[in-house]
C-alpha cells in the first residue's frame, strides 16, 4: 500500500457557488468543505446533473467560487488555471496534432524548461504510445487518445490531476484495462488523483475514499472509505465487504431517480 | 485518373455532339466547332499567351492577394469582437447583393483602364467566400478545448495561434476553393467592360469582329488558368491539412 503523508493536496474552506442568472442563481455548494491528502486517489460519484463537474470547474478555475477560498498544496490559490492537470470526458485531442505534440502542449504553453521536453519520450513508452508518436488522433483507438489525454494532463506538472469521466465513452473490456493502468500509473508517478464518474463498481475499484454526491446545494459530501488493499487487481472488486458497499450505495442512489 | 474517367467520357460525347451541330449549323461566328476553336487556339498562342494572359494574370494575382489580406482581417475583426461583427457582417451580404456588371463601368470611369478597375471587380467578387467561411472557421473552434486551454493556463495569443487558427484552416481553405474560380471570372468581367489588353478584353475584340472562335480560344486559356489554380489550391490544402489524410 502506498503511503500517504498527511500534507494536503487539495482543500476547499467554506466554499459557496451559483451560477449567475436573472434570477439570481441557483445554490449548488454551501458552505462546502473538503479535503483529499497528498497523493490519495479520491472519486466523486452523484447523479447527472448533480454538481459534480462544477467541483472540477471550480478547481481548474473555470469557474469562480462565490465565497470560501480553495487550497492547492496547502496554499491558497485565487488564480488556478495552468495549476492542476485536468483531463476531460472526452479525449479532447487536437486532430490536427500527432500524438507527441498534443501530449507536449502545457509544456509548449509554459515554455518549460527543457528537462520537461526530455522527459517526453520516456513517458510516451511508460504510456505505451511507443511508435505512436507521430500518429494523428484519427488513427488510435479509444483507450489509446485517453491515454494520450492523460499523459497530457501529467506533463501540466502539477501533483493534482482531476480526471472527469474518463472511461466513460470506451467499451467495458477496455475499461477494466484502463482501470487497472490508470492505477499502475498513479503509483509510479506519486499523484493525487480527484476522479468523477457515475460508476460505482469503478468507483470502488479506483479509490481510497469516495465522495457521494446526493443533494444539491450540498455542504458536506458523505465519504465512503474502501476497504481494500493496494495493489489491486479487478477480481478484488468481487470481495463480499466491497459488494455490500456497492449495494448499499445503489439502494441510495435508487430513491433519487 | 481513374476518378476524372467518367467526366473526361462525357466531355468528349459533348465536344462530338458539338462538333457534329456546328458542321450542321454551319455558322462559325455564332457556333464555332471545337476544332476551328483549337486550331485558333494553335494560331493565336503567342498573342493569347504572351501578350494578354500576363496581364489578366495580375488582375487575378493581385485582386486574389488583396481579397486574401482583407477577407482574413475581417474574419479575424469579426472574430474577436461582437460589435464588429453586428457592424460588419450585414454590410457583408449587403455586398454581395450589388450587380457588379452594372457597377463595372463606374470603377472604368473612376480608374480609367487602368489595372484596378478591374481589381476592384475582382475582389468585390472573391472576398466574400473568403470572410465568410474563414468566419465560420473560427467559429467553429470547439469550446471544450477553448476551456481546456484555460485549465492549461493558455493567454490569449497562444489561444488564438495553436487552437483558433489551426481550427479555422479547413473552412478557409474551402473559400479559397470557392474564391480561386470567381477570381477568373472577376478579372475576366472587368477586362470585358473597359481595357487595353488582357483575354476578356480579346473575347470581347473578337466579338465585335463576329470571330466565332477568336471569342471562344481566350475563353478556353481562362477556364484552364481557374482549373490550375483550383489545383493548387488543393494541394495546398493537402499539404497543410495532411492531418486529414487516410
Amino acid at each position: 500500500m502506498r503511503e500517504q503523508n498527511q500534507k494536503l493536496a487539495l482543500q476547499f474552506k467554506n466554499v459557496d457557488f451559483h451560477y449567475k442568472n436573472d434570477a439570481g442563481g441557483i445554490p449548488i455548494l454551501k458552505n462546502m468543505n473538503l479535503s483529499v491528502a497528498d497523493g490519495e486517489f479520491v472519486s466523486i460519484i452523484g447523479a447527472s446533473g448533480s454538481g459534480k463537474s462544477t467541483i472540477f470547474r471550480l478547481i481548474v478555475g473555470l469557474e469562480e467560487q462565490t465565497g470560501g477560498s480553495i487550497y492547492l498544496n496547502e496554499k491558497r490559490v485565487t488564480d488556478r488555471s495552468g495549476k492542476v492537470g485536468y483531463m476531460p470526458q472526452q479525449d479532447l485531442l487536437m486532430p490536427w496534432r500527432t500524438v507527441q505534440q498534443n501530449a507536449a502542449l502545457p509544456l509548449e504553453l509554459h515554455k518549460e524548461s527543457r528537462l520537461g521536453r526530455r522527459a517526453v519520450p520516456d513517458l510516451l513508452e511508460a504510456f505505451g504510445l511507443k511508435g505512436y508518436e507521430d500518429k494523428y488522433p484519427h488513427e488510435l483507438s479509444g483507450g489509446m487518445r485517453q491515454r494520450v489525454s492523460f499523459l497530457r494532463a501529467t506533463l501540466s506538472g502539477s501533483n493534482v490531476l482531476l480526471l472527469d469521466e474518463p472511461f466513460s465513452a470506451l467499451d467495458a473490456m477496455t475499461r477494466l484495462f484502463m482501470q487497472e493502468w490508470l492505477l499502475e500509473q498513479w503509483e509510479e508517478q506519486q499523484s493525487t488523483i480527484l476522479f468523477i464518474t457515475h460508476d460505482i463498481s469503478e468507483a470502488l475499484f479506483l479509490s481510497d475514499r469516495i465522495f457521494v454526491i446526493t443533494d444539491t446545494p450540498f455542504t458536506t459530501l458523505k465519504e465512503i472509505e474502501v476497504p481494500l488493499e493496494r495493489p489491486r487487481r479487478q477480481q478484488d472488486s468481487d470481495k463480499k465487504e466491497v459488494m455490500k458497499l456497492k449495494n448499499n450505495l445503489l439502494e441510495q442512489f435508487r430513491m433519487r431517480v | 485518373m481513374k476518378n476524372y474517367l467518367y467526366s473526361i467520357i462525357l466531355i468528349t460525347v459533348f465536344l462530338m455532339i458539338w462538333e457534329a451541330g456546328a458542321r450542321f449549323v454551319h455558322a462559325s461566328f455564332i457556333l464555332p466547332a471545337p476544332t476551328e476553336i483549337a486550331i485558333k487556339l494553335w494560331e493565336l498562342k503567342a498573342e493569347l499567351l504572351l501578350y494578354h494572359l500576363p496581364v489578366t494574370l495580375a488582375v487575378i494575382a493581385i485582386g486574389l492577394g488583396i481579397s486574401l489580406v482583407l477577407g482574413v482581417i475581417l474574419a479575424i475583426s469579426m472574430n474577436i469582437s461582437e460589435t464588429l461583427e453586428k457592424a460588419i457582417y450585414p454590410i457583408l451580404i449587403t455586398s454581395q447583393t450589388i450587380p457588379i456588371i452594372a457597377l463595372a463601368p463606374i470603377f472604368v470611369l473612376w480608374f480609367g483602364y487602368s489595372i484596378w478597375s478591374k481589381v476592384i471587380v475582382t475582389i468585390i467578387i472573391t472576398f466574400f467566400p473568403i470572410t465568410v467561411s474563414t468566419f465560420d472557421g473560427f467559429r467553429s473552434t470547439s469550446k471544450e478545448l477553448k476551456e481546456l486551454f484555460q485549465t492549461l493556463g493558455a493567454s490569449k495569443r497562444q489561444l488564438f495561434f495553436k487552437l483558433e487558427v489551426p481550427s479555422a484552416l479547413p473552412s478557409f481553405f474551402s473559400g479559397l476553393k470557392v474564391a480561386v474560380p470567381m477570381s477568373v471570372i472577376g478579372a475576366a468581367i472587368g477586362e470585358w467592360l473597359g481595357a487595353q489588353a488582357g483575354l476578356g478584353y480579346f473575347s470581347r475584340r473578337m466579338m465585335t469582329q463576329f470571330n466565332g472562335a477568336g471569342v471562344f480560344a481566350p475563353i478556353v486559356v481562362l477556364s484552364l488558368i481557374g482549373i490550375l489554380l483550383f489545383i493548387t489550391v488543393v494541394l495546398l490544402e493537402k499539404y497543410i491539412l495532411k492531418w486529414r489524410r487516410s
